[in-house]
């Protein structure tokens, strides 16, 4: 340890300039420390993502044993709801086992070492400046940039751990076409999208002083190069340049394992992060970029009750989902006039598509990519019924509870904020999409068509938060499980089709009950049982919260 | 109605590790009553317990003649809590988080909320996460004291304050006492509780060990005599009650029991008393002598070890 590091004093703000030492000083410690705090979780993530991958790559050799099995499935797989959700229809030219690999599964495991890197960096960073913790570490022979070094490169470990399993386990499955440089690259590319995306969580942090808020920016971003690369492969057209998962699809592995899209990803990624330790000096120790601004003296009556206190304290969550799948919905909607066009020429999934019962092929289109918003839409449901627990675990429940709120009452608002707010971002999803929808196929009758068949997730959400919201009452530490729901319906819905899941399966989960509108025809009683299951896991809850101690 | 707070036998377990074990605490009505104890002695739990937030493993507790599990809400509408490290919402300021737990209680009353605020110079526009421990800690106390709560549980309600805002604290807790409000003022803090307090109870490892006026339990204490004579002192020694003499010349200094004080003046009078300088026990000697064996196992000798 430098002794330079804690005497050194600068009357200015330090520039960060490269080459200077100090500032990273005690970095490696924390990064061994980071990885201590962090061992169970990073390992289910990366062991997780890794086994998802290498059972999805060791089933499609028997799902799919002929060329024209996998002709066939090719064939299906070339329209535009698909391709949204998956990649680039080159890969379909030769639907390899390792083609699939590539297509189904690269942008979803980009999406997914992301998002572990995202939650990985603010973890380390923003959360740990938040609750003042970040203070004593500081306080120490510790360099002014060490702490987020730190961050990314725990974030890197993790996402060249996953990179790792993925090109020493894909060969050794013994499935022809797995080749080791193939999965090497998938590998790379798999960590380079981790990588990126831990960067741009770098630069959220310092925007904002709250962690939520970092995470969320950082989540939006993830978000919008999804869906940039989803117009974009679904309109085959350049839109998916504009994104880096894009690019990272385009290393093709298994079919032309071309190395030089991973060069543009890396460079943004060091760029970014660079931005990242440049505006941490720009900013105080605790604070976003921006000082804070006093706010009101007094409170306004609206908050003043349970209820209140709640849509209060939810209303950044329900505004960020609401616009993210308006903006959703509108990216899929725009799609609608295109499928329809689109679509025609395939016999097969002409059938496929009518045994949904499908007026048309753009409500087919629309009833498919629903599903993928719908799950979005069971993530804020999980985020939204987590609040309390959060709530509880930092101490500010007491005071609520203690000021004559009862356990109902305080429990009951935070879990009506939710259900209001997954009924609200359903309804951001369906304006999005009926409107962009009504504007492609030129027809203003999709529009409540189409709200009205995003609406019907709703119930669905409302188990979710019920479900949640049980656990919670009943068992608080197992908290964690609850993100079983959208992972399942997810994990059916975009792999079942692929690997050929028995049917029950899907009906497992709510969104496997909800009825696939506009596709097929409306149905009263599944919604009717779904909120009824929600209004009985809700009592459960409440009965549950009363009865254990507030920790 | 006379007793505020009546806990008998309180057992509360957490896994393994006993939190109170057999608690047993009276509070009269209108009365300051301190609860003493160190760190991890039960304070908090017995106050959780107080306010339904933990529910007991044995014993009863009435609280305002109620149950405080099964009655909390109603209880929680005529009492008033400060938690000894308030959490504050991030995003709200510390004047919506007041008006929010006000309303929450019942009623608001901007006048005595808007002096409450003057008195501690507490700033309502900043955001929780922007304020300092202490003013956290006064966002609580406002949030308390401008209810019109007929009980406060204040829970170590004055860690973090400056010494000039404990003095604030001081006052407004006399005046609640005064308004005829019931105060359970929990504190490892003695000087507070001695100024404030009417009983003390002291508590250690889940158990009240003492419990009385403070004048009852001085009586079970040593006064330190420090004297000096016009002519040298004769017979102290010989006085039951008396510890730790120490002649020097002229001045006498030692410990006597409570009981035997005066035996212990009348021998100094004989002698001509100069001066005079004597000095009640402190809480500090009070809690030694229960936590002394602690102490000493610790490193530290208690000046009551010392002595015997």
């Amino acid at each position: 340890m430098t002794a330079t590091a804690a005497t050194r004093t600068t009357p200015r703000r330090d520039t960060g300039r490269a080459g200077d030492r100090t500032t990273l000083t005690g970095a490696a410690v924390l990064v061994r420390f980071a990885l201590r705090r962090d061992r169970a979780r990073l390992t289910a993530w990366v062991l997780g993502l890794a086994l998802v991958t290498l059972a999805t790559a060791n089933s499609v050799r028997t799902v799919y044993p002929t060329a024209a099995d996998r002709a066939s499935i090719a064939h299906g797989s070339a329209n535009p709801a698909l391709l949204a959700m998956t990649g680039p229809a080159h890969y379909l030219a030769d639907y390899s086992w390792g083609a699939m690999l590539g297509h189904r599964l690269l942008g979803l495991l980009v999406v997914m070492a992301g998002l572990m890197s995202v939650l990985t960096v603010t973890r380390h960073t923003r959360a740990e400046e938040e609750g003042g913790r970040a203070e004593l570490v500081r306080s120490a022979a510790v360099g002014r940039h060490a702490q987020l070094a730190a961050a990314l490169a725990t974030a890197a470990v993790a996402d060249l751990a996953l990179g790792l399993l993925l090109a020493l386990g894909l060969p050794g499955l013994g499935v022809p076409g797995l080749t080791g440089g193939g999965a090497l690259l998938y590998g790379a590319a798999t960590a380079a999208g981790g990588l990126l995306f831990g960067a741009v969580a770098a630069v959220t942090v310092q925007i904002t002083a709250y962690t939520r808020t970092a995470s969320g920016l950082a989540l939006g971003v993830l978000g919008a190069a999804y869906a940039l690369r989803a117009a974009g492969d679904a309109g085959e057209s350049g839109l998916s340049w504009a994104s880096p998962i894009g690019w990272l699809q385009r290393s093709y592995p298994f079919v032309d394992d071309r190395w030089w899209p991973l060069l543009p990803a890396l460079a943004l990624a060091a760029a970014t992060a660079a931005a990242g330790f440049a505006l941490s000096t720009r900013r105080d120790f605790g604070a976003g970029l921006r000082a804070a601004r006093p706010g009101p003296a007094t409170g306004s009556p609206a908050l003043g009750t349970p209820l209140g206190l709640a849509l209060r304290l939810h209303r950044g969550l329900i505004g960020g989902f609401a616009v993210a799948l308006l903006l959703l919905g509108a990216m899929y909607g725009s799609l609608l006039g295109q499928a329809d066009s689109m679509l025609k020429d395939v016999d097969q999934i002409r059938q496929a598509l009518a045994r949904l019962g499908g007026h048309t092929l753009a409500d087919s289109f629309a009833a498919l990519t629903l599903l993928v918003v719908a799950v979005v839409g069971g993530v804020y449901a999980v985020l939204a019924t987590l609040r309390p627990r959060a709530e509880e675990s930092a101490g500010r429940a007491v005071p609520v509870l203690a000021a004559g709120v009862s356990r109902s009452g305080w429990l009951g608002g935070h879990l009506a904020a939710a259900l209001l707010g997954s009924t609200a971002v359903m309804l951001a999803a369906g304006v999005g999409f009926g409107l962009a929808g009504a504007l492609s196929t030129g027809d203003g009758g999709v529009f409540l068509r189409l709200t009205g068949a995003a609406l019907a997730f709703a119930p669905a959400l409302w188990v979710t938060v019920g479900f949640a919201a049980a656990v919670y009452g009943w068992l608080p530490r197992a908290m964690p499980l609850v993100w079983v729901v959208p992972a399942y319906a997810f994990v059916i819905g975009y792999l079942g089709p692929l690997l050929k899941f028995p049917a029950g399966l899907d009906r497992l989960s709510p969104f496997g009950q909800v009825p696939r509108l506009p596709a097929a025809r409306m149905d009263w009683t599944p919604l009717a049982v779904l909120t009824l299951l929600a209004a009985a896991l809700i009592v459960l809850a409440l009965a549950g919260f009363r009865r254990r101690d507030v920790e | 109605m006379t007793k505020a707070i009546i806990l008998s036998g309180l057992r509360k377990t957490f896994g393994r590790t006993t939190a109170l074990d057999g608690l047993d605490l009276t509070v009269e009505t209108g009365e300051v009553h301190g609860f003493l104890g160190p760190n991890g002695a039960g304070k908090s739990t017995t106050i959780r317990v107080l306010l339904g937030l933990l529910r007991a493993d044995g014993g009863s507790a009435r609280l305002l003649g109620k149950d405080p599990w099964s009655d909390a809400v109603e209880l929680h509408r005529r009492l008033a809590y400060v938690p000894g490290d308030v959490e504050l919402w991030p995003n709200l300021t510390g004047g919506e988080a007041i008006d929010l737990l006000s309303r929450l209680r019942g009623r608001l009353d901007r006048h005595r909320r808007d002096e409450l605020l003057e008195r501690f110079d507490l700033d309502p526009t900043k955001k929780g996460r922007s304020y300092s421990k202490g003013n956290r800690q006064k966002v609580a106390i406002v949030a308390a004291l401008a209810s019109d709560a007929e009980l406060l549980l204040l829970d170590e309600p004055t860690s973090g304050l400056d010494p000039l805002m404990e003095v604030v604290f001081q006052d407004v807790v006399r005046q609640a006492k005064e308004q005829g409000r019931t105060v359970l003022l929990s504190s490892h803090i003695l000087d507070e509780v001695e100024k404030l307090g009417d009983r003390v109870s002291i508590i250690r490892q889940g158990r009240v060990v003492q419990s009385g006026t403070l004048g009852e339990l001085r009586h079970l204490t040593r006064t330190t005599v420090e004297a000096e004579t016009s002519r040298p002192v004769t017979g102290l020694d010989a006085l039951s009650g008396v510890h730790a003499l120490r002649t020097d010349g002229l001045r006498v200094r030692f410990a006597v029991d409570g009981a035997r004080l005066d035996a212990a003046v009348r021998t100094l009078s004989e002698a001509g008393l100069r001066s005079l300088v004597s000095h009640p026990p402190t809480l500090e000697e009070l809690m030694l002598r229960h936590y002394g064996d602690e102490l000493a196992t610790n490193g530290h000798r208690s000046e009551d070890e010392a002595v015997r």
